[in-house]
């Protein structure tokens, strides 16, 4: 008796497994892993976002009659969660691409197991140099990751360009410390910042890398203020409340400029208590600024549908989703390999400007094209619990206003 | 000058120290209780004192008064949730009771630095100080709230100490901490001592966090941090006696500022911990311990 049920449900399975692809073929959603930190305030965007675009893309009849799925995992900003996240999202929920991390040691954990399983992955808002450098030593195994954000020695580079224009040619400054945390990203930014600095016009006094767990800033703003420079140059991302409090609270008079990835979100006011006034920051976009077409409109959808602002990687998400949805549209497939051609032809608007990849051949093969024409990345103040664009001149909507204790080293 | 600045900053930190490991050494003198979670209770009281500023408008005053009732509400919470229910169960052998409380107010910890990081995220947080702006004091350009931490820190361990040492109750309460079935004996009922002392630290712990909320900012990660160092001074200072702690607070503060300011801030916390497994070698009891 056991035996005949056993059989008939062995039966039904088989049925089943053989029918379901041919049955469920037309309407298979594409389906799209975001694996993203969902406690930190910059991570917190990324999943929400993508699921916007996605929505979106569905409202309109999605990619050749298909829907696009988001399927979410949070990794708690844990590489190790992120790698089997990634194995389960791959192997069980059969994700046809990959939205990973804004966290660079965690997207280099990933980018092995993405050529392992063949499988399309794009970061929002990692930045080391190493993600696209792995790409360029071994391009037919590394070829499924996109670096979907600036790389860091691109985000030293715009930095650079601002502080000429900005600090330079505006202010006369001319010499500067260096300050920045010790983490995969800021290496290579740091390089870049020796490098390009100087070219700006700023020479570079010192350069102070500290540890991410520091607490007490003092010791750290003491030695950059009996260095006497005229300007900090930050490259901070896992901290950012600390530091800013504490240059405010301990009234260092050298303003704050470059990296500073945790005031690019809205809620940076209030987490400082407004101590943020008058840091300078780079950023890709900003609230009121139109960088292209689509910014605007997709910063007023998130706040109207999640109430508050997206993060940097929220932007760049939403990009990532109509990305992979195009690719997929154009290769009329999801084959990864398909996917992975389709995305190097990606030239498209989103909402940090016009996204294209460097090619094959280049030494960051699947970063991002920056410069006119494609993304040349903002400078942003805060000023009255606002973020005020200050450069480039074409996009600005205000001036740089420091805090009363700042004392500039031309009135100093 | 720079002699002055790690008097000045290393003074503030060691106060904050001392602070919140006055309460933690009382709680094991008097119950034998490891408070893991205490830690936790620090950062819960300043990211409610945050929120309260932050998201509701309350005043300096208002948010720093609401974070250390919420503060003290989860040391009580504490206490009946994870520490009394242990300490009264018949199915648990005596002698493992310790390290079930261990692991209960650990995981205790663990789950309201979770919370605060599920509703707030882990990003820092500082509380809105209630003096702003600097002094020059030697040379040293320092903020007036470290001063003010300072202040409020002596002033409670102040009171403390008066609290102890000159009232019935307080007395009673270091009784218990030196001989609690001695204090049974006289007819004090030792539950009433426990509870009084949970109320304490509540108070205690909860006042240092908003103050290190103010002075550095707190967030999640903080928890582990936190605890450990009130644990390395509290064994340092000798488990159980407030002197002991008190000292050693300086000591490690005093150490920290300086290996931050005269080596590196990376190594801050590294000069400290050799102390600690030095002493463990030399004198297992802490500096000042009686047991």
């Amino acid at each position: 008796m056991h035996k005949h049920i056993l059989g008939l449900l062995s039966c039904a399975a088989i049925a089943s497994y053989a029918l379901a692809p041919t049955v469920a073929h037309a309407a298979d959603p594409i389906k799209i892993g975001v694996i993203a930190e969902a406690q930190s305030v910059a991570g917190s965007s990324i999943a929400p976002a993508a699921q916007l675009a996605a929505e979106e893309i569905n409202a309109k009849g999605g990619v050749n009659g298909r829907k696009i799925e988001i399927v979410v995992y949070d990794n708690h900003s844990s590489a190790a969660e992120s790698v089997r996240a990634f194995q389960r999202a791959v192997n069980e929920d059969k994700v046809n691409a990959v939205i990973a991390s804004y966290v660079s040691e965690v997207v280099l954990a990933l980018e092995p197991w993405a050529a392992r399983l063949k499988t399309l992955m794009i970061t929002p808002g990692a930045a080391s140099d190493v993600i696209t450098q792995n790409i360029a030593k071994d391009y037919a195994h590394n070829k499924y990751t996109f670096h979907g954000y600036l790389t860091s020695s691109a985000l030293a580079g715009q930095v650079c360009a601002a502080a000429k224009d900005l600090l330079v040619d505006g202010e006369h400054m001319k010499s500067a410390v260096i300050m920045s945390e010790d983490a995969a990203w800021t290496t290579p930014l740091d390089q870049g910042y020796e490098a390009c600095l100087p070219k700006s016009g700023l020479k570079v006094l010192d350069h102070i890398r500290f540890s991410p767990d520091t607490t007490d800033f003092t010791p750290i703003f003491s030695k950059i203020e009996s260095q006497k420079p005229d300007v900090i140059v930050t490259g901070i991302s896992h901290v950012g409340t600390q530091p800013t409090v504490q240059w405010k609270s301990q009234q260092v008079p050298i303003p704050m400029f470059g990296i500073s990835s945790q005031a690019t979100n809205s809620t940076f006011w209030k987490d400082t208590n407004g101590a943020t006034e008058g840091v300078l920051y780079q950023a890709v976009s900003g609230p009121g600024v139109a960088v292209t077409p689509r910014t605007l409109p997709f910063v007023d959808a998130y706040q109207k549908k999640f109430g508050n602002l997206p993060s940097y990687c929220g932007y760049t998400s939403y990009d990532e989703v109509y990305m992979i949805a195009d690719a997929a549209r154009r290769a009329n497939s999801t084959n990864s390999d398909k996917l992975v051609d389709a995305m190097e032809k990606t030239d498209y608007v989103g909402t940090i400007g016009r996204v294209a990849f460097l090619p094959k051949g280049d030494p960051h093969v699947h970063g991002l094209k920056t410069g006119n024409g494609y993304i040349t990345g903002l400078m942003l103040q805060w000023q009255d619990g606002k973020q005020v664009n200050v450069w480039p001149k074409n996009l600005a909507n205000g001036k740089i206003r420091y805090p009363s204790f700042i004392k500039l080293s031309s009135a100093r | 000058m720079l002699f002055w600045q790690i008097l000045i900053d290393g003074f503030a930190i060691s106060a904050l120290y001392a602070l919140g490991a006055t309460g933690f050494t009382l709680i094991f003198g008097v119950s034998g209780v490891l408070n893991l979670s205490h830690g936790a209770i620090m950062v819960a009281a300043a990211v409610a004192a945050w929120a309260l500023a932050g998201l509701m408008g309350a005043g300096p005053y208002a948010s720093a008064a609401g974070g250390v009732l919420i503060g003290m509400a989860l040391a009580m919470a504490t206490y009946f949730v994870t520490v009394r229910p242990i300490q009264r169960s018949p199915r648990i052998a005596e002698s493992e009771k310790e390290i079930f409380i261990l692991t209960a107010t650990l995981l205790w910890g663990i789950i309201i630095s979770e919370t605060v990081a599920y509703f707030f995220t882990n990003n820092a947080k500082t509380v809105l100080p209630i003096v702003e702006g600097v002094v020059t004091v030697l040379g040293v350009r320092t903020p007036t709230n470290e001063f003010f931490t300072a202040a409020i820190c002596w002033v409670a361990i102040g009171l403390l100490w008066l609290l102890v040492n000159k009232t019935r109750q307080g007395k009673a309460v270091l009784a218990a901490s030196m001989n609690p079935r001695g204090v049974t004996l006289l007819g004090i009922e030792l539950t009433s001592i426990h509870l009084a002392v949970w109320l304490i630290y509540g108070l205690l712990a909860s006042i240092a966090g908003i103050l290190l909320g103010m002075f550095l900012g707190v967030s999640s990660y903080s928890v582990g941090p936190l605890t450990a160092s009130a644990f390395s001074i509290v064994v340092l200072g000798g488990l159980g006696s407030v002197t002991g702690s008190l000292i050693a607070a300086y000591v490690v503060g005093y150490l920290e500022t300086a290996t931050a300011y005269l080596v590196s801030p990376a190594y801050r916390t590294i000069p400290a911990l050799l102390l600690l497994v030095v002493v463990m070698y030399l004198r297992p009891q802490g500096l000042f311990g009686r047991r």
